[in-house]
């Protein structure tokens, strides 16, 4: 069973529906012991950087997470995505969960913000699960991107500078775009991301 | 780099995809689900339900058909049409749409832009703007195209930009069902007067008027609806000709 972490931010439903259609058993829970249970955690969200980790506080889930997150793997897109890191600038500055080292920042591009629509992946990371995503194009939304140690970035795309899509760390990842929302390319980069880290 | 969008425009009227706005005797087309999921797979980047029922029921039938779509398409959606206040915004969204399009409501009380985008973020609020043009400039037309508002129609996009409009769909009703082409002069004013994505419609015949468009403004995206509902092309066939001519486009 894949456990998507319900903490009141955003569109649980689309990626719920992605992942049974490609035939997983899938709950939307906040319950830590449904959580203990699950084969693999996703974290998604769509909203500010700070109302998020006030709502994953208030659950007292962010302890969980960090836990987990050494067991099992885990995967944030969209704002979970940027949970993942240490700190986040919008809205002032908020502590994340500190999984990957490295701040969400406020993208630096000469054109339109948010970034919103198709882009193409360039993957850094030729070994990785991702490799066959080079040049695919996949739905943006967002305003803020992660600044982390290239280490940790297995994908990007260009609007200006290069903006962080996919990073992992271990078996920690996180997605910025949206898979649930990227066509058939999206169904198979969270196909991916499952069997590449089954456990 | 990011792509010019494809957004094929489903009319859909208690509950069925029909042909045209404006005609008494609308010929029933299909099922909105049916055709949004064709259209993703042909390669629309996108979909716009518009919603022209005249009853309740029919936009009762608009939110199953969202919540259907929410399960079967694996690309944004937005549904607009008879969007009047903060709770059809919410029900909307809350049955899966990405976005949420207000058009004459956004007229009226301008304030509903701005809730919206503080309660959902700015990028699920699209203010769709029928634009005509006067000896004076463009106006803002409502109640379907019919009505002139008064506004000066890039003062407007101006305004909705501020109250957090995340977009902007921009129609045309000078050259709208006319067939020739978007409206270049329209299309390039608004991009120039706001700092969000332009999303241009009304006017398209041919394929060829998307690469048109994409060349002679900075618009981020097209729409249309009648050419892919007929059949009379495929959004695949767009993209083919975006293609040839070197727009940069998702290829499917």
């Amino acid at each position: 069973m894949i456990a998507i972490v319900d903490y009141g931010m955003g569109n649980t439903a689309s990626v719920k529906t992605a992942l049974q259609r490609l035939g997983y058993e899938v709950a939307i829970t906040d319950n830590p012991a449904v959580l203990e249970q699950a084969s693999h955690i996703i974290l998604p969200g769509v909203g500010s950087f700070q109302a998020a980790v006030e709502e994953i506080e208030k659950r007292n889930l962010k302890n969980v997470l960090i836990k987990l997150a050494n067991e099992k793997p885990l995967l944030g897109i969209c704002l979970g995505m940027q949970l993942l890191f240490t700190t986040g600038y919008e809205n002032g500055i908020t502590q994340g969960l500190d999984l990957i080292p490295g701040d969400i920042e406020k993208i630096e591009t000469p054109y339109l913000l948010p970034h919103i629509g198709w882009n193409a992946l360039h993957v850094h990371q030729e070994e990785s699960t991702f490799a066959t995503f080079q040049d695919q194009h996949v739905y943006f939304v967002h305003t803020y991107a992660a600044n982390t140690d290239d280490t940790y970035v297995v994908a990007t795309a260009e609007y200006g500078p290069e903006v962080t899509a996919i990073v992992k760390k271990g078996k920690i990842y996180g997605i910025q775009f949206h898979p649930e929302k990227s066509g058939e390319v999206g169904q198979r980069i969270l196909q991916a991301f499952l069997k590449g880290v089954e456990q | 780099m990011i792509v010019k969008r494809i957004i094929p425009c489903l009319d859909v009227k208690e509950g069925k995809v029909v042909k045209g706005t404006n005609f008494v005797g609308l010929r029933e087309l299909g099922d909105p689900v049916a055709m949004a999921q064709n259209y993703s797979k042909a390669g629309a980047d996108e979909i716009i339900f518009l919603d022209i029922s005249a009853t309740n029921e029919g936009r009762n039938t608009m939110v199953d058909i969202v919540k259907e779509t929410a399960r079967e398409v694996f690309v944004p959606f937005t549904v607009g049409g008879g969007v009047r206040n903060i709770d059809d915004v919410t029900r909307l969204l809350q049955a899966g749409a990405d976005k949420v399009g207000i058009n004459s409501a956004a007229v009226h009380h301008p304030a509903l832009i701005t809730e919206g985008a503080n309660r959902f973020g700015s990028q699920c609020i699209v203010v769709a703007i029928d634009a005509k043009k006067f000896a004076d400039g463009w106006h803002v037309m409502i109640n379907g195209g019919s009505k002139d508002s008064g506004l000066d129609a890039l003062e407007w996009a101006r305004e909705v930009e501020k109250r957090g409009a995340g977009e902007i769909l921009l129609t045309s009703v000078d050259t709208d069902g006319v067939k020739q082409g978007f409206d270049l002069a329209l299309t390039q004013a608004v991009v120039n007067a706001v700092r969000i994505p332009v999303i241009a419609s009304g006017g398209v015949g041919q394929p060829e008027h998307f690469p048109e468009v994409f060349k002679k403004t900075d618009v981020s995206a097209g729409l249309a609806a009648s050419i892919f509902h007929e059949n009379t092309f495929s959004v695949a066939e767009v993209k083919a000709k975006c293609k040839e001519q070197g727009v940069n486009i998702r290829e499917a």
